[in-house]
């Protein structure tokens, strides 16, 4: 997220080139045209039964979490942050969250429904 | 302990950015927001959780796959898609000094989550009207606070959005309005991200 580097002294414009801090029209074709992709190949696969069972479920999983990916490195440029990553380890840290609440949520509420 | 590292960071590129306190203190705000984005990700992680958890609870009704009408739920998703990478564009325009530009493809980014909520609430109100309300069991339940919970963050975002380009129609871009601009950049990104998941496991799993 290193466009977080607002060039607030525009006039100057020297160091432009830099560092790529902010994205350019090419990284966002390419994320928008990504994300496409893969929210087309779950439609299409998984609404015509091309996949179906386990097979689906993981790969409506696998293009959910890539287009995710894509999100975070081509529109909201985590890959281009500068050095002491805050932005990355707080995200690491609320997935960690998320994950165990999730995962947790499910595992123990599931194990309720079978020896009940 | 963040404000003495940025300032470290932000010695360290002392000679790329010249930088003063102002510059600071507004990448210190939008790391704040970067905080509250996660925080917001651990609130729909538990609305998910708790989704995935009430899912099979459908007490004898209908449940989604039976419900669901795919085509407009499909529109929305690509419709949400484009208006993220729309802010995109909004951004690169701000970085090139265009403030029509800039304030344009934020308009064509707020008409296209306005269309995107149109769509939400038209789900909604076909729901209903078929009989199927947050308390017609616990699936519905956990659908529908889920659902709404991105759909009024997106609202919020609409109006924001709004707030920002009055803002810079008065202002023009400043480092104030520069750092509001990439603000809302990232909200809306995120609230795509968000939608994502939702289209993934509340609608495509259910008709799958």
């Amino acid at each position: 997220m290193a466009q977080q580097h607002p060039h607030s002294h525009g006039s100057h414009g020297a160091h432009g080139e830099s560092h790529e801090a902010h994205g350019s029209l090419k990284s966002y074709v390419i994320g928008y045209v990504l994300s496409l992709i893969l929210t087309i190949i779950p439609i299409v696969f998984v609404l015509n039964d091309i996949v179906e069972g386990t097979a689906a479920v993981v790969l409506l999983f696998v293009t959910a979490i890539l287009q995710f990916v894509v999100q975070l490195f081509f529109f909201m440029h985590l890959r281009e942050e500068s050095k002491p990553r805050w932005n990355l380890m707080t995200l690491l840290l609320g997935l960690m969250i998320v994950l165990i609440i999730v995962v947790g949520s499910i595992w123990i509420m599931l194990n309720n429904q079978v020896t009940y | 302990m963040a404000n003495n590292n940025n300032h470290a960071a932000a010695h360290a590129h002392a000679g790329n950015h010249g930088h003063d306190g102002h510059h600071d203190l507004e990448s210190l705000r939008l790391m704040g927001f970067w905080i509250f984005l996660i925080t917001d990700c651990i609130l729909f992680g538990t609305l998910f959780a708790t989704f995935a958890v009430l899912r099979e609870n459908t007490a004898a009704g209908p449940t989604g796959s039976e419900m669901f009408e795919m085509a407009g739920i499909i529109a929305e998703t690509f419709i949400l898609l484009t208006s993220s990478f729309t802010s995109g564009l909004a951004l690169l325009s701000m970085n090139r000094g265009d403030k029509k530009g800039l304030i344009g493809w934020l308009a064509v980014t707020a008409a296209l989550g306005a269309c995107f909520i149109g769509l939400e609430l038209n789900e909604f109100v076909h729901l209903v009207h078929e009989g199927v309300t947050i308390s017609t069991s616990a699936y519905w339940s956990a659908f529908y606070t889920l659902v709404s919970t991105h759909g009024i963050h997106v609202t919020i975002g609409l109006f924001w959005m709004i707030a920002i380009m009055i803002q810079l129609g008065r202002h023009g871009i400043t480092p104030v309005t520069r750092r509001k601009v990439n603000v809302i950049g990232l909200y809306w990104h995120f609230l795509d991200v968000v939608w994502i998941f939702v289209f993934t496991v509340v609608y495509m799993l259910e008709v799958m």
